[in-house]
């Protein structure tokens, strides 16, 4: 079973990219999924929590993810915080989206991705919408999805138009992300 | 069809695939999903059901309470202050005997103030004279709101049942969902065809003044009705899993009991988790199981004599506390294991009030604490 924690400020919609990734995988092949949002007040502009399991097997535990095998951010400022990091396995994937390299994270035995995907989703998408774009990276890096199954999942959840526009920045981060593979900093 | 969907959507798809003809309710957290989602499928043409805005809960009872007296098939939904404002129509609809069918989001009482779950609001409204059936997965929140129509339905049975499901836990969590097909559905739950209502052709009267002589005769036949429901509730589920392939045990269903020392009771979404649990204890040699309640009322007080009877030490996981006793569940397996010549221990534990998490390793530690648990010391 795979345990992914999402972090993000209300508004940004990491409970949209948790359901997202646990729809891909759940409904395009075939396989099992958790997916639901933080117990916490949601507020936009909060930080929000997200959480997805995803496995080969019916998926029974129902508690919060304490010991993730990735943990994505959604928003640099989210780390001062310090509580991003919290409980990622060793070799976990810490994946965040930032405009720049951040100064030292205390990071041991995982592997460091950082992405600017607000770039990407502000050219493709005209907004810094990034959660599509999120999952697109997510999946491309990792391959625990399919890039196929992300596009279904995303024509099921957005309407035809949104839905198209999303699939633009969710293929070229997917693509992005396979670019990236095995090429992240081990810290 | 195979769907990714969180309980609150399942309720809502139960509802269209059950043609209900009549949904009244007042929005609140974390129910609120439902109710939109109906109101939804009405606006595109989906459910073909009228729809009533009221103004409060009690009046989205009232609502469905002559709705369901005129001989409309009603579904309505609320969470915690909701179903608290209800408590009085509760008692209407089940001592008239309309085969209401809410969905209950469980979440905390105020005060202190919250939104997350816990089973305050249903455990408080117990003796109210409604069936109330426990959920484990959103599959189970649509399955169970379709058996529910059937049992409450059910000539001998006509008693109200609330779906009870667990807020965000499974009200806002996706899971696989297989969707049954309409056909399914129309051939295991047929039209709602009552033998009284209210006709002005057949004039009669519901909820009279009654006089002491004949109350008790009412009361009585609300308690035989339940007795009754006992059975029903037993065969809709096998009849439901021999059409769908699944099904929850009836009453109540025991997980991995055989042989066991140490048994866990549960209710609700935290089954999932514990059955986890239970299958790595027994892995390393514990000889631990697990007991689900799916009915708190009927209470399956027989079930439980025979599953826990032969256990050592039973611990039961109460989300609800009867203040000035003890939780609620706990209370009642103790009652229903009175007289047995042989007593398993019964420890209670309180936990996931206000949606506190229950991790594994708090049910492990549930676990632990009753396998070292000696008979002789209370």
């Amino acid at each position: 079973m795979l345990q992914i924690r999402w972090h993000g400020r209300g508004g940004q919609g990491v409970v949209a990219a948790a359901r997202l990734l646990g729809r891909a995988a759940a409904v395009y092949e075939g396989r099992y999924a958790l997916s639901f949002p933080s117990f916490g007040t949601e507020r936009r502009g909060a930080p929000v929590k997200a959480f997805t399991r995803l496995g080969d097997r019916p998926i029974r535990d129902r508690s919060q993810i304490y010991t993730p095998d990735c943990v994505v951010v959604f928003d640099v400022t989210l780390l001062e915080g310090g509580d991003t990091w919290q409980g990622l396995r060793h070799g976990g994937i810490f994946l965040l989206n930032a405009p720049f390299e951040p100064h030292s994270l205390p990071l041991q035995g995982v592997t460091f991705y950082r992405v600017d995907v607000t770039a990407l989703a502000r050219e493709v998408l005209g907004q810094p919408l990034v959660n599509t774009a999120m999952v697109g990276v997510l999946a491309g890096i990792t391959g625990w999805v399919s890039g196929e199954a992300v596009k279904g999942a995303i024509f099921d959840l957005f309407p035809a138009r949104l839905a198209e526009k999303n699939w633009l920045a969710a293929e070229k981060a997917y693509l992005l992300g396979q670019e990236l593979r095995e090429k992240g900093r081990r810290a | 069809m195979r769907d990714y969907r969180n309980a609150n959507e399942a309720v809502a798809l139960a509802v269209r695939l059950a043609r209900v003809e009549v949904v009244a309710a007042y929005p609140i957290t974390p129910q609120t999903a439902i109710v939109e989602e109906i109101a939804g499928q009405i606006a595109r043409g989906e459910l073909d059901a009228e729809y009533i805005r009221v103004e409060s809960e009690h009046s989205a009872l009232a609502a469905c309470y002559g709705a369901a007296v005129a001989g409309a098939r009603v579904f309505t939904a609320t969470s915690s202050q909701g179903l608290a404002y209800m408590y009085e129509m509760l008692h209407y609809a089940s001592g008239s005997r309309v085969p209401v069918v809410m969905a209950v989001v469980n979440r905390g009482l105020a005060a202190p103030w919250t939104i997350w779950t816990d089973h305050q609001d249903s455990v408080s409204c117990r003796d109210t004279g409604w069936i109330q059936l426990y959920v484990e997965t959103a599959q189970e929140a649509l399955d169970t709101a379709l058996q529910a129509y059937r049992i409450a339905e059910h000539g001998e049975v006509l008693t109200p049942v609330m779906v009870c499901l667990d807020g965000f836990v499974l009200s806002h969590t996706e899971e696989v969902v297989e969707i049954p097909r309409q056909e399914e559905v129309d051939s295991f739950l047929p039209p709602y065809r009552p033998a009284y209502y209210v006709d002005p052709e057949r004039p009669a009267v519901f909820a009279p003044g009654m006089g002491p002589d004949l109350y008790p005769s009412y009361k009585r036949s609300q308690q035989l009705a339940m007795e009754k429901a006992r059975e029903v509730i037993k065969a809709v589920d096998e009849e439901f899993g021999a059409l769908f392939g699944r099904r929850y045990g009836g009453l109540a269903e025991p997980y991995r009991c055989e042989g066991a020392k140490a048994v866990l009771v549960t209710l609700g979404s935290v089954t999932s988790t514990a059955r986890e649990v239970v299958d790595r204890l027994r892995q390393q040699g514990h000889a631990v199981g697990l007991l689900r309640l799916r009915a708190l009322r009927p209470f399956p007080a027989q079930e439980i004599r025979e599953i826990l009877g032969g256990a050592e030490v039973v611990a039961v996981l109460d989300r609800n506390c009867s203040f000035g006793l003890e939780g609620a569940v706990c209370t009642e397996v103790k009652a229903a294991l009175y007289g047995l010549a042989r007593q398993p221990q019964v420890l209670g534990f309180i936990r996931g009030l206000g949606g506190q998490d229950i991790s594994q390793a708090d049910i492990e530690e549930i676990f632990q604490h009753a396998l070292s648990f000696s008979p002789g010391r209370r």
